[in-house]
């Protein structure tokens, strides 16, 4: 199964970001191969709806599951459609995340923010 | 009329020159909240609903080469599990998507944004703009007041636009002869002031500033000092007055109820008028 993780910097030792949709990067962690790859969020500076892109980013990755400490609405419907489970990280570093994950620990992210759109320059 | 931020008096000067003028049309482009209509109270109300064209998707259709999703600089787009998803609220209404699509996939869709009122109150015709919460741009209900408008030529125009200096404010002033900045005596009320005064100057409007909230002959006013070491023409100065706030709580129109007030705004409008006749004499002789 592959994990996307929103990351401050491309190492597995890096903080998993506060934002989804503005993350740097992504890491998308195969639990089976033990694989690490990072990606660039193409949506981090955009304009708006960079949730959505970046969500994009995660189905086109193949990602069955999203651990993130938080997502907006418009990135949530877009993980739903595809099918992507979303669980809430509980400690601020990647390694231990993916730990609490495989050993049950992390539950599912039920607070999904409305978003801050238009918010912080029109 | 415009100024950086909310609360600078920008519907106070607008509302306030209106009425001086008596017959003249008054538009509140602050179509996120507009105010002006609560003082001027207008009557025999038209309302005209105002559209955009958003993009509708069908589904047979579409091929799923995401020309449109790769197109979206807002991200309005998303093409999950060979579907494509159209976000209504992130979409600007730009219609590029429907441009592009080889497949003919989309079609244009009417979507409502907001309305458009008109109504009297004594001699001013009232235009409010008013957008839907959560439309990401009032720029097609402004474009709307602006249109609505076009054909006045004899009577004086009051733009009440929206705060700062985004493209919803260059939306408002695009047309306009002249640009009257409403300042705070503050520092950042300088910051606001350079904001709006920078935007002007980039399109090229004549322009001058009121000074508004003024604390007396000895009162500190640091957009005065900015005015005066930039060279900018200040119009004139509205004291901070207990009775105009209390007019202005009560959503009274100062000039309709106080004689000072009605001498104070009409001498601005004076010196306002004389400015733009200055200003088209000397463009005409460019």
């Amino acid at each position: 199964m592959k994990i996307a993780i929103p990351v401050d910097e491309k190492s597995l030792e890096s903080n998993v970001c506060v934002s989804f949709g503005r993350a740097p990067c992504f890491l998308i962690y195969d639990t089976e191969t033990k694989e690490s790859v990072f990606l660039d969020n193409s949506a981090a500076a955009n304009k708006g709806g960079a949730g959505i892109k970046a969500a994009q980013i995660i189905v086109d990755n193949e990602a069955g599951t999203l651990l993130t400490p938080r997502c907006g609405e418009n990135a949530a419907n877009v993980l739903k459609l595809a099918g992507i489970k979303i669980y809430k990280t509980r400690d601020i570093s990647v390694k231990k995340n993916i730990d609490d994950l495989s050993s049950g620990r992390l539950s599912l992210l039920d607070e999904i923010h409305p978003g801050f759109h238009g918010r912080g320059g029109n | 009329m415009l100024s950086g931020k909310g609360g600078t008096g920008k519907t106070l000067v607008s509302v306030n020159l209106a009425a001086a003028a008596e017959a003249s049309t008054y538009l509140d482009c602050d179509v996120e909240e507009p105010n002006g209509y609560l003082f001027f109270k207008p009557e025999n109300i038209q309302e005209e609903e105002v559209h955009i064209r958003i993009p509708k998707v069908d589904g047979k259709l579409c091929s799923g080469c995401r020309k449109c999703v790769d197109f979206c600089r807002f991200n309005a787009l998303a093409f999950i599990k060979n579907q494509l998803m159209v976000f209504e609220d992130i979409c600007h209404s730009c219609g590029g998507c429907i441009l592009l699509c080889p497949e003919k996939a989309l079609a244009e869709k009417e979507k409502i944004i907001g309305k458009v009122q008109k109504g009297a109150s004594e001699e001013v015709t009232v235009y409010t703009g008013i957008l839907n919460t959560g439309e990401p741009s009032g720029i097609p209900i402004i474009k709307k007041l602006l249109d609505e408008n076009k054909h006045e030529t004899e009577k004086i125009t009051f733009i009440d636009c929206p705060p700062g200096s985004a493209c919803i404010v260059m939306e408002s002033i695009k047309g306009a002869d002249y640009c009257v900045l409403v300042a705070e005596p503050t520092l950042f009320g300088v910051h606001n002031l350079d904001m709006v005064y920078e935007l002007v100057r980039l399109f090229k409007k004549p322009f001058g500033v009121v000074l508004n909230k003024c604390l007396g002959l000895d009162g500190e006013n640091p957009s005065e000092k900015f005015c005066l070491e930039k060279g900018i023409q200040i119009l004139g100065r509205i004291p901070f007055d207990h009775e105009l706030g209390k007019l202005n709580s009560n959503a009274e129109i100062a000039v309709r109820k106080s004689e000072g007030y009605r001498t104070i705004f009409s001498s601005l409008l004076e010196t306002v008028k004389r400015e733009v006749q200055h200003e088209a004499a000397s463009n005409s002789k460019r």
